[in-house]
């Protein structure tokens, strides 16, 4: 529980105008560095942050710059949840089961190890060059990562309060959805944070290796093109669309299940 | 474990366990319960008292159905739905009161559970999170969870421990209150002689561990007729009848 003398209309002050003021100016303060820096190095290997910003606007407008970013973000967004069900599924049932954890901990380990392009190639070469193959390579990268998680989750369950749900004769759905997994949303939540970095990433790499389009592809283009402004523009245009999902999705949504916490009595 | 009696016994419940063992965790065998045979009578409070550490939470439990690892038998019928207060008050911290009360009583009208709460005094609190609440009100919240089922049996485990003695002591007429109003049967632990006397139709006294039954007193006068005085004359009775039993407190 949070110990705090300052009055809630400071508190309050402090989160919705102090915080995204420091936030904005460290940015800034990054694009002045690297504006310096393509100005003295004047080099087309080393495009300034106009130039960037110009390109991404240009491609945005009239080239396939939404359209490769919808179709990444797509794959990045299939591959999540495919992973994030069966990661927990799994997890759960290891958690809660000694036997099963035993029988699957080698596999499991051996699936951390993998290294993804392994992975890819094998999924590509088996299942062929298509969107089935691409989704699962990732999300089967990202599977074990979520369920190492899920299974501390499991583990960590409150054994009092599953003798409330059992004394009380609770149906499976209302038990799960009452009891168990508000007590896995930090795992999950922790789990989700670090998932969807590493699957966008992953992503990436998947279609440079086998896809005719999204921004893994068009980075490999620019590449052979030498074109560092579209490398850099791409990038930056999609890890803007993710820090949107993390500030106007994940927060919000993280602030709403946990508003029960840190109330003081 | 649970034999379904004929439903026009429904409201007995039998409970005879011959053996019920705890193995410690280097495989050391701690007998807890051994030949406990008792019958709770329909709609009354009966008391289990015993001293600490005598096994009434495990007994408490088998009866409950949380442990079915003991050899004997308890006759709950598989229908019976059953009300219970562990020594926490063990509520869901992500939900408001009025959920925590929802959640095991899916058929009760909000009318209903406005009623029970303005019971148990607890109102106010409905659409609060249980972390913002007192022991003492976490406590109610808990009373008011475990009436609400309209249970056939109601299970309370020491439910007014680790509380100071006033707040202890209203907790306990109002348990009095609800549970005279809705005539459940009721099974109490306690190891609180004074808490035990207060508040049984039938005082089962629990030897020390392995327990089984040495005596069942009845207590004739109405609950609401003990107040301290009698409650004192009573424990000065029983202190000569039972003077192991009741010497501690």
């Amino acid at each position: 529980m949070t110990v705090s003398a300052a009055p809630p209309d400071t508190l309050t002050r402090t989160h919705s105008y102090r915080g995204p003021l420091l936030s904005l100016l460290s940015i800034a303060g990054f694009l002045l560095v690297w504006f310096i820096a393509a100005e003295i190095a004047q080099s087309r290997l080393l495009p300034g942050p106009v130039e960037v910003v110009r390109y991404v606007f240009d491609e945005a407008v009239h080239g396939d710059l939404l359209a490769e970013l919808g179709i990444t973000l797509w794959r990045v967004t299939a591959s999540f949840v495919v992973a994030m069900l069966i990661g927990s599924v799994i997890g759960l049932a290891m958690g809660e089961s000694p036997a099963l954890d035993r029988a699957l901990d080698p596999w499991l380990i051996v699936l951390l190890n993998l290294p993804a392009l392994v992975i890819i190639i094998l999924a590509y070469v088996w299942f062929g060059l298509n969107e089935a193959a691409a989704i699962g390579a990732v999300a089967l990268n990202k599977i074990p990562n979520a369920i190492v998680t899920m299974r501390e989750g499991a583990r960590a369950l409150d054994p009092g309060l599953e003798e409330v749900a059992r004394a009380y004769r609770l149906s499976f759905w209302s038990k799960l959805r009452n009891v168990t997994l508000p007590q896995l949303q930090p795992y999950f939540a922790a789990s989700s944070r670090s998932g969807i970095s590493l699957i966008w990433k992953i992503v990436l790499v998947v279609e440079l290796l086998g896809r005719p389009n999204g921004v893994g592809f068009e980075l490999h283009l620019n590449f052979q093109l030498f074109n560092v402004t579209a490398i850099i523009g791409y990038t930056i245009a999609f890890v803007t669309v993710m820090l949107a999902i993390e500030y106007l999705l994940v927060q919000p949504l993280e602030r709403r299940t946990t508003r029960w916490r840190n109330k003081p009595v | 474990m649970n034999d379904a009696r004929p439903a026009g016994e429904t409201s007995q419940f039998e409970i005879r366990i011959e053996d019920k063992t705890h193995f410690g965790a280097d495989g050391t065998r701690i007998p807890a319960i051994r030949d406990l045979v008792l019958e709770v009578r329909p709609q009354s409070m009966t008391v289990l008292m015993g001293p600490s550490g005598c096994g009434k939470t495990t007994l408490l439990r088998i009866v409950a159905g949380l442990d079915t690892r003991f050899v004997g038998k308890v006759y709950v019928p598989e229908a019976a739905r059953i009300g219970i207060m562990f020594q926490e008050p063990r509520l869901l911290p992500w939900r408001t009161v009025r959920r925590n009360i929802e959640i095991v009583a899916e058929n009760l009208s909000n009318a209903e559970l406005d009623h029970l709460a303005s019971a148990v005094d607890i109102a106010d609190m409905l659409p609060r999170y249980p972390q913002e609440l007192s022991l003492g009100l976490a406590r109610r919240v808990a009373l008011a969870r475990a009436f609400a089922p309209r249970p056939d049996l109601l299970l309370l485990d020491e439910p007014f421990v680790s509380l100071d003695e006033r707040t202890a002591d209203r907790l306990r007429r109002l348990l009095l209150e609800v549970w005279s109003a809705r005539s459940t049967t009721a099974l109490l632990v306690t190891h609180n002689p004074r808490e035990a006397i207060l508040l049984a139709d039938e005082l089962v006294l629990l030897a020390p561990r392995p327990t089984h039954v040495v005596a069942v007193v009845p207590i004739l006068i109405p609950q609401a007729k003990r107040d301290a005085t009698v409650v004192e004359e009573i424990y000065a009775d029983l202190l000569k009848c039972y003077p192991a039993n009741f010497a501690t407190g």
